[in-house]
């Protein structure tokens, strides 16, 4: 008889989440038809390729996936305004990258956002092409902001989703401001209470508000039929998916979210017991979100974009108080759940490398940007999957032969005896063609392990 | 007394450092002296920061703080203040991003180190920064940019300097996000600082200091 899940192992866990990663379902939970055989075969070979570099073991060559927002549409001749309001322009763009430039993995083309939904949601924390800046921009741009203010703290802490609710939604999105108004859902507790807790609902602004969200939600609809009928027609090619859920660091959630950079660097003088109290409530949030991504998706990879903790944006000590421990429960929490947390780490993490030891072998893939490569594999190469390194700068500054050979030292070096997936170090807008064929055909030739 | 109040500010003690300046503004204490201990306080945090002993929440507080001071001490200026400056140094980062985090430091670190610092913010066309260049005789231009299109910005400002008549006239320093010596030859810049320090250190050899 079949182990129910709460009574399986962390790696029994996994292997079951791979296994329905290497099979994929149509929603309607029929198997998904691949174009050819060949296409079959070539996407349970990505899958196992994957498997084996978290597992450390030497797959038959090095995986290639190339961390991108805008980059795949760029490359395949539309701008992000147009995939942002187009899904259409979205499918045709991306799925003619992913056809000219065969990277084994793709970065779901949800990450381009729908300008609709944030338009009529009327969304603070971006701005976009042709909401705040030019139509022909290359990508979207955050702006922070002070969404939850200092005094905040005790309603946050007491109770998260329903700060969520009535205090953060109606500062992020201002179509939602009128949420403000309606009670705690907790309120609701015998039939005395049925009447007054719905009175909200009656004023009018709160009605245009749950109107925009409707709206939100067709339009999002939608929009999530196409996204998956482009990932459908993709992995019937046979490409394979990067990911399956995401969820951030605890101090993240506070620092980009909440409270914004300033607010959160000077909580750290002022409040700390409190920022401390709120990532507590922060942690099972954040592995119930990226673990429930991945179920949903059958993909057990959960990405998590690390911000604040980069070298410099904090020191040693705040870093091993403020980031580490929770960022670390995070992570054994999604492991316990059979998920690989995939962690992409803009910037450096030179300073930070030896916590990294302390985490479960070979259940994590680090993506690395402009850390130092042959030092992390020196240290964590029986610990950690290694990714990443080719710099955006090359990508789009530079010539075919000098990507050749920075991929080449990647392969000798991170790349020795498995355990090192190909991949660039940050999230690409834009790209040179040369440079990105460069990098992918490089990389299926020379990574070839004998 | 005044020893207090930089050491105090320095070592980022809010409490102690605004009760410092309260009783001293109470007592009669001249308030252009507290502001000059403030600024000899802000140099050590800039030091310490170069030191790698602070990191960048130890900058954004130390300005918070600052900012308290200077709320308190301003009603009772009368006249300027006047701090020899090194140089002048025009920053911003660059057309189409509108990232300040990093231009921010690097401004912070020019500033407590003598020079004086035009920011024109983010997002800035290139013709601003002429303009400004022009307007100051600056002889150092500081461009940051997080994003990659920032490259082909940064790109577009160094010619348009060249084409001003100005490109003899100015240093140009490039910083930020994904900023490296590929980026700077493909720009056209003097020279790419990987971080705060780095630019002080361009500045100053520059301009000497």
């Amino acid at each position: 008889m079949e182990k129910k899940w709460e009574e399986m192992s962390a790696k029994e866990k996994r292997d079951a989440r791979f296994a329905d990663w290497a099979s994929p379902k149509l929603p309607d939970g029929n198997d998904l038809p691949f174009q050819s055989p060949e296409a079959k075969a070539e996407y349970k070979a990505r899958v196992q390729r994957y498997k084996d570099v978290i597992e450390l073991k030497k797959p038959d060559r090095v995986p290639i996936m190339l961390m991108a927002t805008f980059m795949p549409s760029y490359l395949g001749g539309a701008l992000p305004y147009d995939v942002m309001y187009d899904t259409e322009k979205l499918k045709s763009s991306f799925t003619k990258y992913m056809v000219d430039y065969k990277p084994d993995y793709y970065i779901t083309p949800a990450f381009a956002g729908n300008g609709k939904i944030f338009d009529i949601l009327d969304y603070k924390l971006l701005r976009w092409p042709g909401h705040g800046i030019s139509k022909d921009s290359t990508g979207y741009q955050y702006v922070e902001g002070e969404y939850m203010l200092p005094e905040d703290y005790p309603a946050l802490i007491e109770d998260p989703s329903d700060f969520w609710l009535r205090t953060y939604m109606p500062r992020a999105f201002g179509a939602l401001e009128p949420l403000k108004m309606i009670s705690p859902f907790t309120n609701q507790w015998e039939p005395v209470m049925v009447g007054p807790s719905v009175i909200p609902f009656g004023i009018p602004p709160v009605q245009e508000a749950l109107k925009a969200l409707m709206n939100a939600g067709n339009e999002a609809m939608a929009w999530i039929q196409q996204i998956g009928a482009i990932e459908g027609g993709l992995m019937s090619m046979g490409f394979v998916n990067g990911a399956g859920g995401a969820t951030k660091a605890p101090f993240d959630y506070l620092a980009d979210t909440l409270r914004g950079s300033k607010g959160i660097m000077v909580d750290m003088y002022r409040r700390p017991d409190m920022v401390l109290k709120a990532m507590e409530r922060i942690i099972p949030i954040a592995i119930k979100s990226g673990a429930g991504g991945a179920t949903m998706q059958r993909n057990p990879v959960v990405f998590l974009p690390l911000h604040r903790g980069a070298d410099g944006f904090m020191s040693d000590e705040q870093f091993r108080t403020f980031y580490w421990p929770q960022l670390k429960a995070v992570l054994v929490g999604l492991i316990n759940e059979g998920c690989v947390p995939a962690l992409f780490c803009e910037g450096s993490y030179n300073s930070r490398l030896e916590y990294l030891k302390e985490l479960p072998k070979a259940s994590t893939l680090w993506v690395f940007d402009r850390s130092d490569m042959a030092k992390i594999k020196k240290l964590l190469g029986k610990t950690i999957t290694i990714a990443g390194n080719v710099p955006a700068g090359l990508i789009v500054t530079g010539t075919a032969e000098q990507m050749k050979a920075y991929c080449k030292n990647l392969i000798d070096v991170v790349g020795k005896d498995g355990g090192y997936i190909m991949a660039n170090g940050t999230s690409m807008d834009d790209g040179k063609p040369e440079t990105v064929h460069a990098m992918i055909d490089f990389t299926k030739e020379y990574g070839v392990y004998k | 007394m005044a020893k207090d109040l930089v050491k105090t500010l320095a070592d980022l003690k809010e409490k102690e450092a605004l009760e410092i300046v309260q009783s001293r503004l109470k007592a009669g204490g001249s308030p252009l002296r507290i502001l000059d201990d403030a600024r000899r306080a802000l140099e050590i945090v800039g030091k310490r920061f170069s030191d790698c002993e602070y990191f960048i929440p130890d900058l954004v507080y130390s300005g918070e703080i600052l900012k308290q001071i200077t709320d308190l001490v301003k009603p009772k200026i009368t006249k300027g203040q006047e701090v020899k400056r090194i140089g002048k140094v025009v920053m911003g980062t660059v057309a189409g991003d509108i990232h300040d985090i990093g231009k921010d430091i690097v401004v912070f670190m020019l500033d407590v180190n003598g020079f004086e610092v035009f920011d024109l913010g983010i997002d800035v066309p290139a013709q601003k920064f002429v303009d400004k260049i022009k307007e100051t005789g600056s002889k150092v231009v500081g461009l940051s940019g997080f994003l990659t299109l920032a490259f082909e910005s940064m790109k577009e400002t160094v010619e348009a300097i060249k084409k001003a008549g100005l490109r003899n006239e100015v240093k140009i320093m490039i910083g930020g996000g994904q900023i490296d010596d590929q980026v700077k030859t493909f720009t056209g810049a003097d020279a790419y600082g990987k971080d705060a320090m780095e630019g002080v250190k361009l500045a100053k050899g520059w301009i000497g200091g």
